[in-house]
């Protein structure tokens, strides 16, 4: 089943029971319009179910719980229309008593100290209460459970499918003794499969719970965490239920390791795309000019700050900014690498060691720039809508939206420069120079337009990159710092101008480096990357897919 | 005699141990020390009275000056860059930091044989020099040179730095080591032992600096300069290029860690952003600014850069990262010899000199750096 959640703000669980219990007010509030015209005509009635409500609730002013939890049980069976609405409350600890009266009050705002209350049986705003005027009803554990179920079973009763469904899954490991019967009932009366399927779970978990060794059958590969934490405590006996029960959590728990290994893969796949977008453009420039560009970070960082300064000038347009913002980056910031070729790195034509430290100082210059110009504090970068969130796969595998997105970027800026290597008159230079400058030279390359064209390809790729973090983290002046000595170790463990190698290379030490991080933590697991690729050097000093054959 | 004799002569005493230059910077050495004592002598009614905070100050721009020493040994004579020296230089400063917090209060486990100082004394030098031995015989017995050996160092101390700012490292975390009273017994707040520290750092310097240019006077020291200019042809007359190279690294990263070990208790602290690439690189700048491959450029070039740094972090604190990139760019641009190259030409004896020549890498076409 795929489900795309939107996890903005408030969590996402609260929000859908927020959005169900609007829903059902709405159906209540059309039946309670009916069935005020029809009791038009008879006042005593209309009496007497207002004098309902007020017995419903003076049921709740007790100190026992279970009297308490009684009173709850006779609300969801009453056919009062605010009942839901109470039943909430009180689970949420809002719903109290005047302390010197007979009024009932809904809390709507508990934050301050002063609380906004309204009317518990009218919904008329009823001014303000404090912690001296209003008694809240108390609740414990067992009677919060117990609301939970009550609320969940008066959800499924009504409601469009989706309600229902969450309802249904929310009833999971909440159905007591109590309510199985009524859920049982709903069950058979429940129409769409999928609503069944996790009604049957969670009364399968019930049954389990009393016993029923059968019912296990229904919950075996069965990823929810409530099933999971239920069947526990009961696989910890030694009952012939619990040897069975401790098989289907067995299995349960490899399939979920399975999906956590799916996780892992994932986001060691997103985090070693970015290392390839960032190492990407080093092991070109690298590969033709034997130049090590140390602003290669701060050219990343350009092509952030591109992104943000397009969003700023489109304001409430993130997904038009973000679309435009990926020839912007790459152009401004294969502007700035063609202007760092002319101005500095084609005087040092064959003095690496000296380039490097230049382009050191441009860095730190360019670092500076833009510290000064826009501020040393991080800006952020709001993701379009359909960047935020996650593709949720299963209960246990879910794939937040930004990291695909740029998963797939990064693979596209691959195949795209892939593309321009192979196919074009370009790619065939760059190629050329790569493999023999002099000899690209004496067959007529302009060895120096290629240089040239070369850097700015590099630099325009790290601007991509840059538009690819800024959905993933704040950009601010260090960003391409944090990015460098990660992109050296790519280029140099996937081989100089070996754009495959950069691919396998960045994507298997960002793998790597997610499955060490929840043995060894990050800073740990991030040394022993960086060891490791020290010691794979001295196997194989060209990286990983040396260049055959001869070069000069 | 012989026109031949002559030149022979004339080449003998260009490598001799005392060279002009050796015996100008040495006598520039102690009569900066002399010249400090004595201001610092004076009362501080006077003038001339120079603070002790002046003399700290100064006693750690000669902690600098060994490290630039370091960097130059091998990356002026043997052409090799290293943007890790921070690390070798942290390591001595943290063995110098441990010795000192043993002194307030006990460490536990190992640690606690920090206490003694020839035990720190030897951890100083041992700690950068055995890593430097490691980390040195791996990457020159597979040949790792040019750009590549640059990209690693600066990657072994990153990853020092990480793990240096760990809190499992027993080693203070990011916060460092701290909280330092005593030295050998005596109180470091005195005025007394920060003249001490100041004369230990410049007879340090000085030491150091006879040293390098005993190593460069020598067979060794040619042949590493041979291996800079020529590393493949070194190797087929028949060195063994790579045990040149660990010699000279090895005893470059024990000048290192001498220069932590002496910066430290002058600071006052010592944390992991000593490890931070970003200064292991400023060194490097300092070494290329006074002039690659002259020992008193490298001691002149950190003076400089670091004197400018005091000047300018103080009055235009966001001008500082401005100059010190330009500086990169011009230096290497505009000044590849360094002010010693201005010097000597101002001098009018830019050729002279054997190692003024042949900039290692400079004449190197670049795929060669990556020998297989």
């Amino acid at each position: 089943m795929i489900k795309i959640e939107h996890s903005a703000g408030r969590s996402p669980t609260r929000l859908l029971a927020h959005s169900l219990l609007l829903c059902l007010l709405m159906a209540w509030g059309s039946c309670l319009s009916q069935t005020a015209a029809a009791a038009l005509g008879e006042p005593q009635t209309e009496a007497l179910s207002k004098a309902e409500p007020q017995a419903l609730l003076e049921a709740l002013d007790t100190g026992n719980f279970r009297a308490k939890g009684d009173a709850a049980q006779a609300i969801a069976d009453s056919d009062a229309e605010q009942k839901t609405r109470w039943l909430q409350a009180l689970l949420d600890g809002r719903l109290g008593k005047e302390r010197r009266g007979e009024r009932f009050y809904i809390i709507t705002d508990d934050s301050g100290r002063e609380w906004p209350i309204i009317d518990a049986i009218t919904f008329e705003d009823a001014g303000s209460g404090t912690r001296r005027t209003v008694d809240v009803f108390r609740i414990n554990n067992d009677l919060r459970t117990r609301i939970r179920g009550l609320l969940a079973s008066l959800s499924l009763s009504a409601g469009d499918e989706a309600s229902r469904l969450s309802a249904a899954k929310r009833l999971i490991g909440e159905i007591s003794a109590e309510n199985a019967a009524s859920v049982r009932k709903m069950r058979d009366d429940e129409k769409s499969p999928s609503v069944r399927d996790q009604l049957d779970i969670g009364l399968a978990l019930f049954e389990v719970q009393q016993g029923d060794a059968k019912a296990l059958d229904t919950l075996r590969g069965n990823l929810d965490t409530r099933v999971r934490n239920t069947l526990a405590p009961i696989a910890a006996g030694d009952s012939a239920l619990a040897a069975e029960a401790q098989a289907v959590l067995g299995g349960i728990e490899s399939k979920r390791a399975w999906y956590d290994r799916a996780q892992t893969l994932f986001f060691g796949l997103s985090a070693g795309s970015i290392l390839v977008l960032a190492a990407i453009g080093l092991a070109i420039t690298f590969g033709v000019m034997g130049v090590i560009n140390m602003a290669h970070g701060e050219l990343i960082m350009i092509g952030a700050y591109t992104t943000w300064m397009i969003q700023q000038a489109l304001p409430g347009q993130p997904g038009l900014a973000l679309a435009l913002a990926i020839p912007g980056g790459f152009l401004v910031a294969g502007a700035f690498g063609v202007a760092i070729e002319r101005t500095v790195i084609r005087f040092l034509k064959g003095r690496p060691l000296e380039t490097l430290l230049a382009t050191f100082g441009l860095s730190l210059i360019l670092q500076q720039l833009v510290r000064s110009v826009f501020s040393p504090l991080n800006r952020r970068v709001t993701s379009p809508d359909w960047l935020q969130g996650a593709w949720q796969i299963n209960e246990a595998l879910s794939l937040t939206l930004n990291r695909l997105a740029v998963l797939l970027f990064c693979l596209v800026v691959f195949a795209g420069l892939w593309a321009l290597m192979r196919h074009t008159r370009l790619g065939l230079e760059v190629r050329a120079v790569t493999q023999n400058r002099a000899m690209a030279r004496a067959m007529g390359v302009r060895a120096t337009r290629v240089d040239m064209l070369t850097f700015g390809l590099g630099a325009g790729v790290a601007g991509l990159a840059g538009v690819a973090l800024s959905q993933l983290t704040n950009v601010g002046p260090n960003l391409g710092q944090g990015y460098i000595v990660d992109s050296f170790l790519v280029v140099v463990f996937g081989g100089v101008g070996n754009l495959w190698g950069t691919l396998v290379a960045g994507m298997s030490l960002g793998v790597i480096n997610q499955v060490l991080q929840p043995w060894v933590g990050a800073v740990l697991a991030k040394i022993i990357v960086l060891v490791g690729v020290i010691l794979f050097i001295q196997k194989r000093p060209q990286g990983i897919f040396p260049p055959k054959g001869r070069t000069s | 005699m012989t026109m031949t004799d002559n030149l022979e002569r004339r080449d003998r005493s260009r490598q001799a141990f005392l060279s002009r230059s050796t015996l100008f910077t040495s006598a520039a050495l102690i009569g900066a020390m002399l010249v400090v004592l004595i201001l610092n002598a004076l009362p501080a009614s006077s003038a001339l009275h120079v603070s002790g905070a002046t003399v700290s100050l100064l006693g750690k721009y000669f902690t600098y000056m060994l490290l630039a020493l370091a960097v130059d040994l091998i990356w002026g004579y043997l052409g090799i860059l290293s943007l890790g020296h921070g690390a070798f230089f942290a390591l001595g400063g943290y063995a110098m930091g441990l010795y000192l917090n043993a002194q307030t209060s006990p460490l536990a486990g190992w640690q606690s044989l920090m206490s003694h100082f020839p035990v720190a004394a030897l951890a100083v030098l041992l700690a950068p020099g055995l890593l430097a031995l490691v980390f040195g015989w791996l990457t020159f017995r597979s040949r790792v040179t040019g750009v590549y050996f640059s990209i690693i160092t600066q990657a072994l101390t990153f990853a020092l730095m990480l793990a240096f700012n760990r809190n499992e490292m027993g080693m203070g975390g990011s916060t460092g080591l701290t909280r330092f009273y005593e030295l050998l017994g005596f109180s470091l707040a005195s005025e007394g032992m920060t003249v001490a520290l100041f004369l230990a750092s410049g007879i340090a310097v000085l030491l150091a600096f006879w040293l390098c240019r005993a190593i460069t006077v020598s067979r060794l020291g040619r042949v590493s300069m041979a291996t800079r200019d020529a590393e493949a042809r070194v190797r087929f007359i028949g060195y063994r290029v790579d045990h040149v190279k660990l010699a000279l690294f090895v005893v470059s990263a024990m000048i290192a860690g001498v220069a932590g070990a002496l910066y430290v208790p002058q600071v006052g602290i010592i944390n992991p952003s000593t490890f931070a690439p970003l200064f292991s690189i400023e060194v490097v700048v300092w070494v290329a600014l006074g002039g690659r491959a002259t020992l008193y450029g490298a001691l002149l070039g950190a003076l400089a850069v670091n004197y400018l740094k005091t000047v300018l972090t103080g009055a235009m604190p966001d001008a500082w990262l401005f100059i010190l990139g330009g500086l990169f760019v011009l230096v290497t641009m505009l000044l590849p010899q360094g002010i010693a190259g201005v010097i000597s030409k101002w001098r009018g004896e830019g050729h002279r000199r054997g190692e003024g020549k042949g900039r290692g890498s400079g004449e190197v076409p670049a795929r060669q750096e990556v020998s297989a």
